[in-house]
């Protein structure tokens, strides 16, 4: 395998958490709720997934750990700004200061274990193909099916009279509650969908991404996640580009960092983070506002009798 | 069974401040539970949380330690949150501050400087805060960028700034390789209020704050405008008030008072740069601004409530071997119950049984 492959096969592994958390929160926020505390649930889900595979000596109980933790989390978050009406953006970071501060009590003790390589998918064959074969036939599980739940979920979004429902409760709430919509209803499942998918990122991360499990370790990813939503216009399809350009921005980073240019890391280590800023730069620039940002979102659901 | 929240005519001052005292027991019992669960005793936590800290004179003049910086950033946080503006970098903003303050401190190490150090410290680190904090605002006003993601990407950049420096060109030369700056001179140090105590000036500044907080929100015009602008945004732009310069000017505001918390941290506790100038008081103020209900008396209280749960997870790691992430989990779930709290006091609840379905 070339050194040019490697970087390739990373830059998958990079973007595919960023894209899975990003999907969740799409779906979410398309229902009109902003949920800040993706960073959090991504940290439970890392943290329980690792616990969980490590006991039971299991990737797959490990990677329902992950999702179930995410999930749990969400119902939390579900019953302070759904049940109560409370303030979104200030439960959302409650939440990620909360998933933080536990994930940290629920990893500790499994610092310094580690997991063996996820087993990879090999189709016999396509994957002998130059640079390409390996890079699209020879990925782990969890890579394919994000490209599918990518493609679900547009079509979802799109194709479907449940999305449609989704959509325009996202876009209006008073409305879609006036024609008798299920604001609630819908509402707790796509926050238990972005829930899921933000613990299954942070599985991912634990047990395919690093294999190891320290305190901190989502670095962030959840708030990139957040900004790839934005980044993407709420749009599937644009969720998949984006999340993989940031995806390289990070592994190239570091390879730079390895390859020592004279550039501080700490610079090198900040280029994600900057690349954020700059990619939200750019849109607002194109689009004026933030273009296609569902009219109810983040505005708490008061139905008027 | 389904509920339905009511919006409640008129609620009584009192209910509003007894909500945050019922969010901070709820949370309380809460993290009773899960200490319980971890199979500890509560009672046991209980102690060494509340009980040891409050009757120990050197913890409680730790806890106005701990209180200082909380209640600088939160009274800061107060202005953005008031006027419905989510600044969460405030974390960034007091790192910069500290930064910028303290590159006075390490230009006139070893000199004969004199009295005029210290002050000019300080505004620098104001400056360099609120100058961290105009990023996401001016991204904002000028180009509508979320003001929530930007000024977030921006602490991450902020620690890498001091992480580069402590360990780059800012490290000891005889400091054994280890990444901190020179210890500061005498007149670049902020010094305790009482001789041999632990409480330094950095006290004071926060008492200032709060009392002149309190005084532009109630009595002046800004401090109208700044509640117009949160409350009713549209009713405000008719009276004139631009929403561009609000923004503008209470991210320099809550930035500058992070900075300024920043660099009296550094320069009246730490005594150096070093990777790591903070716990988490950038995010833990804003549990304390909400605590406080945004109210400047309030955020002096909640700041020194909350401060107890730094000094009590500190002394509870060393005591009962709980780890400290569990002081972040219990600062998590109070924010989410004071947030719930607020609510429940704005609507009511009922419960709705007939119809069954949804």
């Amino acid at each position: 395998m070339t050194t040019f492959e490697a970087i390739l096969l990373t830059i998958v592994t990079a973007s595919t958490p960023l894209l899975i958390a990003a999907l969740g929160e799409l779906v979410a926020e398309r229902s009109g709720v902003l949920n800040l505390g993706v960073e959090g649930m991504m940290a439970m889900g890392a943290a329980c997934s690792f616990a969980a595979a490590v006991t039971f000596d299991s990737t797959l109980l490990g990677v329902g750990a992950g999702i179930l933790a995410g999930a749990l989390m969400a119902s939390l978050f579900a019953l302070v700004v759904l049940g109560f009406a409370a303030n979104q953006v200030g439960s959302g970071l409650a939440l990620t200061i909360f998933g933080l501060g536990l994930s940290g009590l629920i990893g500790a003790p499994f610092v310094g274990a580690r997991r063996d390589p996820v087993a990879h998918i090999d189709i016999p064959g396509l994957s002998d193909i130059p640079v390409i074969g390996r890079l699209f036939f020879e990925q782990d599980l969890f890579v394919y099916a994000s490209i599918a739940l990518t493609i679900l979920v547009a079509i979802y979004l799109t194709r479907t009279r449940s999305g449609l429902t989704l959509r325009s409760i996202g876009e209006n709430h008073t409305s879609a509650n006036a024609l008798g919509l299920p604001v609630w209803r819908v509402r707790f499942w796509a926050i238990l969908f972005g829930g899921a998918c933000a613990g299954l990122a942070g599985a991912y991360l634990a047990l395919v991404y690093t294999r190891f499990w320290s305190p901190g370790m989502t670095a962030g990813r959840g708030w990139i996640a957040l900004a790839l939503v934005v980044f993407a216009a709420w749009r599937p399809g644009w969720l998949l580009v984006g999340a993989y350009i940031f995806g390289a921005a990070t592994v190239l980073q570091l390879h730079a960092q390895a390859a020592q240019f004279g550039v501080p890391p700490q610079v090198l280590s900040a280029v994600p983070y900057l690349a954020t800023i700059l990619a939200l730069l750019l849109l607002s620039l194109r689009h004026g506002r933030a273009i296609g940002a569902p009219g109810s979102l983040g505005v708490p659901f008061v139905p008027d009798r | 069974m389904r509920f339905e929240l009511t919006p409640r005519p008129n609620v009584s001052p009192v209910m509003r401040a007894l909500a945050p005292v019922a969010a901070f027991i709820t949370a309380f019992l809460i993290a009773g539970l899960v200490i319980w669960l971890m199979g500890r005793s509560p009672a046991a936590a209980f102690d060494v949380y509340v009980l040891q800290p409050l009757s120990d004179p050197w913890s409680l003049q730790e806890l106005v330690v701990k209180a200082t910086p909380l209640a600088l950033i939160a009274i800061g946080l107060s202005y953005c949150f008031r006027a419905n503006l989510w600044n969460i970098g405030a974390e960034g903003q007091y790192v910069i501050g500290a930064v910028l303050g303290s590159w006075l401190a390490l230009k006139t190490h070893g000199t004969e400087a004199g009295l005029w150090v210290l002050p000019l410290m300080l505004l620098l680190g104001i400056i360099g805060g609120a100058l961290w904090g105009l990023i996401p605002a001016f991204l904002k006003t000028r180009f509508g960028v979320n003001e929530i993601l930007t000024s977030l990407m921006l602490v991450y950049v902020a620690q890498l700034v001091l992480d580069y420096l402590v360990r780059g060109p800012w490290r000891d030369p005889k400091g054994f390789n280890f990444p901190q700056s020179v210890t500061f001179d005498p007149s670049a140090t902020l010094h305790p209020i009482f001789e041999g105590g632990r409480v330094h000036f950095g006290a004071l500044f926060a008492l200032i704050a709060v009392l002149a907080t309190a005084v532009i929100l109630g009595r002046t015009l800004f401090g109208y405008r700044l509640k117009l602008t949160g409350d009713a945004p549209r009713a405000a732009r008719f009276a004139g008030f631009s929403s561009k310069s609000t923004t503008m000017a209470v991210f320099a505001i809550s930035g500058g008072l992070a900075g300024l918390a920043g660099i009296t941290e550094v320069s009246g506790q730490i005594g150096q740069l070093q990777p790591s100038i903070s716990p988490g008081y950038g995010f833990t103020a804003i549990t304390v601004a909400f605590l406080g209900r945004l109210n400047p008396i309030g955020i002096l209280i909640a700041a020194l409530v909350v401060a107890l749960t730094f000094i009590g997870g500190e002394s509870a790691q060393i005591l009962l071997k709980l780890p400290l992430d569990l002081t972040q989990a219990f600062q998590g779930i109070l924010l989410l119950c004071v947030l719930a709290g607020d609510a429940l006091v704005s609507y009511r609840i009922r419960f709705v049984t007939r119809g069954g379905g949804k």
